[in-house]
C-alpha cells in the first residue's frame, strides 16, 4: 500500500483542483441566475427558471456523461477535466441560484425602500445595499451545498478524470486491497471536508457577519 | 458515423429504456424505504442516555454524510466479499443508499423533533402523560409536518442518485443507456433519453412534494388556503 500513497496524493490534488474550479464556476452561475430569477422581465425570468428546473431535475451523472460523451456529437469536444468542472458548475449553480434567490428575498423590505427613497439606481441598490447583506443569510446553506460539491467531485472519475476516486479504483484493480484503498480514499474525503473545507466556510461566515455588522455602525 | 438525432434508433431502444426505468423506480423506492428506517435507528442511537455512545453515533453520521456515495458503493461492493460476504450488486446498492440517506433522514427527524416546542413536553409532563403517549399523540403529530419537506426532498434526491448504482452493475436506467450506447456506439439518443425520463419523473415528484408540504401546513392551520 505504501508505494501507492503518492498516487493517492496526486489524485487528492486533482480532486482539490476540480473542487476549486467548480466552486468558482458555481458561485458565479448562482449569482447570475439567482438575480435573473428575480427579474421582472418574463423572458429573463423564464430562462432562469428553465435552467434551474432542468439542472435540478436531471441527475448529475447524466449531465456529466452528456457533457463528455454526447457533446462531441455536436462538434464540441471537451477535455474530461473541463467537462467535469462544467457539469458540476452548472448543476450546483442551479441549486445555488435558488439559495441566492431566497437570500435576496430574505433581505428586509425596509432596506429596499430605504435604498429607493435615497434615489439609488437599481444597479447600485443591488450592488451596494442588497448583495452585501445576503452573504450572512446564504453562506450557511451554501456551505452545505459546497460539502455536497466536494462529494460530487468523485463522479468526475467516471468520465476518466484522474482524481482521488479514479486512483482508488485503479489501485483496487491492481492490488485487490479493497478495504485499504477505498477506506483510505473515504478517510481523505472526510479529512478534506471536515478539516479543510468546513473550517474555511465557517471562517467565511464569520467574516461575512462581521462585515455586515461593521457596516451597520 | 451518422450525425444528428436518429428517430428509428430512438424507437428501437425505447422498450429497453422503459423496462430499465421501472428498475430505477424500484431501486429508488426500496432505497428510500431502507433510508427511512435506518434514519430512525440513527436518530434513536443519538438519543441514548450514554453520552459516549451518542457522540460515536454522531461522528459516524458525520463521516457517512461527508464522504461520497460513489466510494461508499465501491467500499461495500468490493470490501464485503473480502470478509466472505458476497452480496449481489442490487443488495449492496440498496444497503449503501439506505445507509447514506439514512444519515440525512436522521437529521431531518432530529430537526423535526427539535422543532416541536419544549413547552409541549412540559405540558405533557404536567398532565402526567407517559413518554410513549406524549410521543404518539402530542410530539410526533407536530413533528411530522416539519419533516415532510425534508423527507420529500430526499426521495427526489435518492431518485437522482440511482444512476450511481450503474457503476457496480445494477441494471437500472443509466446502466441500460450505457450498455445500449456502447453496443451501438451511439450515446446521443440513450443519454438524452435518460435525461428526459429523469426530468419527466422528478419535476412532477418535486411538485408533488411541494403540494404535500402546503397541504400539511394547511391542515395544521399554519397557513391559510
Amino acid at each position: 500500500m505504501n508505494e501507492h500513497g503518492i498516487t493517492l496524493l496526486l489524485g487528492t490534488v486533482t480532486t482539490a483542483k476540480v473542487l476549486v474550479c467548480s466552486m468558482v464556476l458555481y458561485v458565479i452561475i448562482s449569482m447570475i441566475f439567482g438575480l435573473m430569477r428575480l427579474s421582472k422581465n418574463p423572458v429573463i425570468q423564464s430562462i432562469a427558471t428553465i435552467y434551474i428546473e432542468f439542472f435540478r431535475g436531471t441527475s448529475l451523472l447524466v449531465q456529466l456523461f452528456w457533457a463528455y460523451y454526447v457533446l462531441p456529437f455536436f462538434g464540441i469536444s471537451l477535455e474530461a477535466f473541463t467537462a467535469g468542472v462544467v457539469a458540476l458548475g452548472l448543476n450546483f449553480g442551479a441549486y445555488g441560484a435558488e439559495i441566492v434567490r431566497a437570500g435576496i428575498l430574505a433581505v428586509p423590505k425596509g432596506q429596499w425602500e430605504a435604498a429607493h427613497s435615497l434615489n439609488f439606481t437599481p444597479a447600485k441598490r443591488i450592488k451596494r445595499i442588497i448583495i452585501p447583506q445576503i452573504f450572512p443569510i446564504i453562506l450557511p446553506p451554501a456551505a452545505n451545498l459546497t460539502v455536497e460539491l466536494l462529494k460530487a467531485t468523485a463522479l468526475v472519475a467516471l468520465v476518466t478524470v484522474v482524481d482521488l476516486t479514479f486512483e482508488a479504483k485503479q489501485i483496487n484493480s491492481i492490488t485487490w486491497l479493497s478495504a485499504q484503498c477505498f477506506g483510505t480514499a473515504l478517510l481523505i474525503y472526510y479529512i478534506m471536508a471536515r478539516f479543510a473545507l468546513v473550517p474555511f466556510l465557517r471562517w467565511l461566515e464569520v467574516l461575512a457577519a462581521r462585515k455586515v455588522g461593521k457596516e451597520k455602525i | 458515423m451518422e450525425m444528428g438525432w436518429r428517430w428509428d434508433f430512438t424507437y428501437e431502444i425505447l422498450p429497453q429504456m422503459a423496462i430499465a426505468t421501472l428498475n430505477t423506480i424500484l431501486a429508488a423506492g426500496v432505497g428510500y424505504a431502507i433510508a427511512l428506517i435506518v434514519g430512525l435507528f440513527f436518530l434513536l442511537a443519538q438519543r441514548t442516555p450514554s453520552k459516549i455512545f451518542n457522540w460515536v453515533n454522531r461522528e459516524i453520521v458525520e463521516f457517512i454524510r461527508s464522504t461520497p456515495l460513489l466510494i461508499q458503493l465501491f467500499f461495500v461492493y468490493f470490501v464485503l466479499p473480502q470478509f466472505g460476504i458476497t452480496l449481489s450488486a442490487w443488495v449492496c446498492g440498496m444497503i449503501t443508499i439506505g445507509l447514506h440517506f439514512g444519515t440525512y433522514m436522521s437529521e431531518v427527524y432530529r430537526g423535526a423533533l427539535e422543532g416541536v416546542s419544549k413547552t409541549q413536553w412540559e405540558a405533557c409532563r404536567a398532565l402526567n402523560f407517559s413518554t410513549i403517549y406524549t410521543y404518539r399523540r402530542i410530539v410526533l403529530p407536530q413533528a411530522f409536518p416539519i419533516a415532510i419537506p425534508g423527507m420529500g426532498n430526499y426521495l427526489v434526491g435518492i431518485f437522482k442518485d440511482t444512476p450511481l448504482l450503474s457503476t457496480i452493475g445494477v441494471a437500472e436506467l443509466f446502466h441500460a443507456a450505457t450498455a445500449v450506447g456502447g453496443y451501438n456506439y451511439r450515446y446521443l439518443e440513450p443519454y438524452t433519453l435518460v435525461g428526459i425520463i429523469f426530468l419527466t419523473l422528478s419535476i412532477p415528484a418535486a411538485m408533488w412534494v411541494r403540494k404535500l408540504e402546503r397541504d400539511v401546513n394547511i391542515s395544521q392551520g399554519k397557513i391559510k388556503k
